[in-house]
């Protein structure tokens, strides 16, 4: 109904959001599921867009523009097609544009036809561009950040260890005291590192939302989680305001 | 300051803001983009910050030429003075100042049966709160233009930018209609039409 009323703009007002708001309420304790809990999101969606209308619609009777359709549907039918055209003129004032070209566009045209390359020659130009083929070290690749200087792996296994370190004779550490570093782009660093160790199965994250407070915990050894259990993704802000809280609170 | 100095200085002002007002004659009167109009950043980024000043002058000329600077604000019309940041989103356009003959429409190629069909789809739209469903704006259109001619009509409409329609089949007022049409106007002029058709 919400939905149709949304499509083909029919009257807001046929809904009784008091009613179907009560509806859902009863029986939300009930429903366990998350299908069933999307189902009921859905529903509260719909209705915020019928308030939406309604509220729209008591605007819009507010303003200068409303009518009553009905009457004007009335006078439009009882309005000749010269009458309604005669009416209608006064209140239009079509757009005056030119859209002819100018003598100086014209000019500036043909100029640049004289300078123009046919295409068979333009598409050999570029079709001929040769690059001379040369040698470079890995040391050069480094420098221009094409390449890393340990591979990918060894430097997580190294981050890894670091962590396995930390963590010391605890179980876990929080996951800020991990990733917190001296500057933010650091931070940014480790925490980038962070997502491929719990990713990668050599740690894993713990959450606890209602402290709000996340810790990171190693595995002695990595463990794939792929195909086993479903993977769930977890967005950790870190932002430069929490950094600054952070470093303060250190 | 001497007299001499004061004249100088208003002249170097005129010959600015003549400068001005032909840079702003060519950007208004020639299409850039695919819709006619300019945008607010736009002539400020041509004109300067004082391109306000420079639409005020234009359309004072223009005047003469029953023509005008017409300002066409993103949302609602302000209510006051606009600010700077509601001109800036603002479109400008070179519109007629005023009316025009049904004689005229003519020379435009818009026989008396569009002008008439175009005025009651948008007083139809406007009375539906500015969304309405097009069976029911071409039902209405087919009490007065003949069947084969209603579809004809209601493409040029959209097809000109003075009604849009969307996938569920509902039209609304689209650019041209809110650049070339006086609303209010439209409306007031419809109600105050129905008192004299009352008290006949």
């Amino acid at each position: 109904m919400c939905k149709s009323i949304e499509d083909k703009g029919l009257d807001p007002f046929n809904v009784d959001v008091d009613d179907i708001i009560a509806i859902i309420q009863k029986y939300f304790p009930e429903w366990k599921l998350p299908e069933e809990l999307c189902l009921d999101a859905e529903a509260i969606h719909h209705l915020a867009s019928i308030i939406k209308l309604q509220g729209d619609w008591v605007k819009h009777r507010s303003t200068s523009l409303y009518t009553d359709p009905f009457l004007l549907e009335e006078k439009i039918q009882l309005l000749s097609k010269e009458e309604l055209a005669t009416l209608f003129l006064e209140t239009w004032h079509p757009i005056i544009e030119f859209e002819q070209i100018s003598l100086h566009s014209l000019d500036e045209a043909t100029k640049y036809w004289q300078r123009l390359l046919p295409i068979s020659e333009r598409w050999l130009k570029t079709g001929s561009l040769e690059m001379e083929t040369g040698a470079t070290t890995r040391e050069e690749l480094v420098k221009l950040r094409i390449l890393a200087e340990k591979p990918f792996l060894e430097e997580l296994e190294v981050f890894w260890e670091e962590l396995k370190h930390k963590v010391g004779g605890e179980k876990k550490i929080r996951y800020w005291d991990f990733i917190g570093a001296e500057t933010y782009s650091e931070t940014i660093k480790r925490a980038y590192m962070t997502s491929f160790l719990v990713t990668y199965g050599y740690a894993t994250l713990e959450v606890h939302r209602l402290e709000e407070e996340i810790f990171i915990e190693p595995f002695e050894k990595p463990r794939s989680m792929l195909g086993k259990k479903q993977m769930v993704s977890i967005p950790v802000s870190v932002g430069f305001e929490e950094w600054m809280k952070w470093k303060e609170g250190k | 300051m001497d007299e001499m100095e004061r004249r100088q200085i208003k002249l170097k002002r005129k010959a600015y803001y003549t400068r001005k007002i032909k840079m702003a004659t060519h950007l208004l009167f020639y299409r850039r983009h695919r819709k006619p109009g300019v945008k607010g950043w736009e002539l400020k980024r041509k004109l300067g910050s004082d391109y306000p000043k420079v639409l005020g002058i234009l359309d004072d000329h223009l005047e003469k030429l029953d023509l005008q600077v017409k300002t066409v604000f993103e949302g609602e019309k302000p209510a006051g003075k606009p600010t700077l940041e509601q001109l800036d989103k603002a479109r400008f356009y070179i519109t007629l100042r005023g009316g025009l003959t049904p004689k005229e429409t003519k020379m435009m190629g818009w026989r008396i049966d569009d002008i008439a069909g175009l005025a009651t789809a948008i007083s139809c739209i406007i009375a539906k709160k500015g969304k309405a469903p097009r069976e029911e704006v071409e039902d209405l259109l087919r009490n007065k233009l003949p069947g084969w001619r209603v579809d004809i009509n209601m493409n040029r409409y959209i097809r000109y930018g003075y009604l849009a329609e969307d996938e569920n089949k509902q039209l609304y007022l689209d650019w041209r209609t809110r650049a070339e049409i006086d609303q209010k106007a439209l409306v007031d002029l419809l109600l105050s039409k129905e008192k004299t058709l009352s008290n006949q």
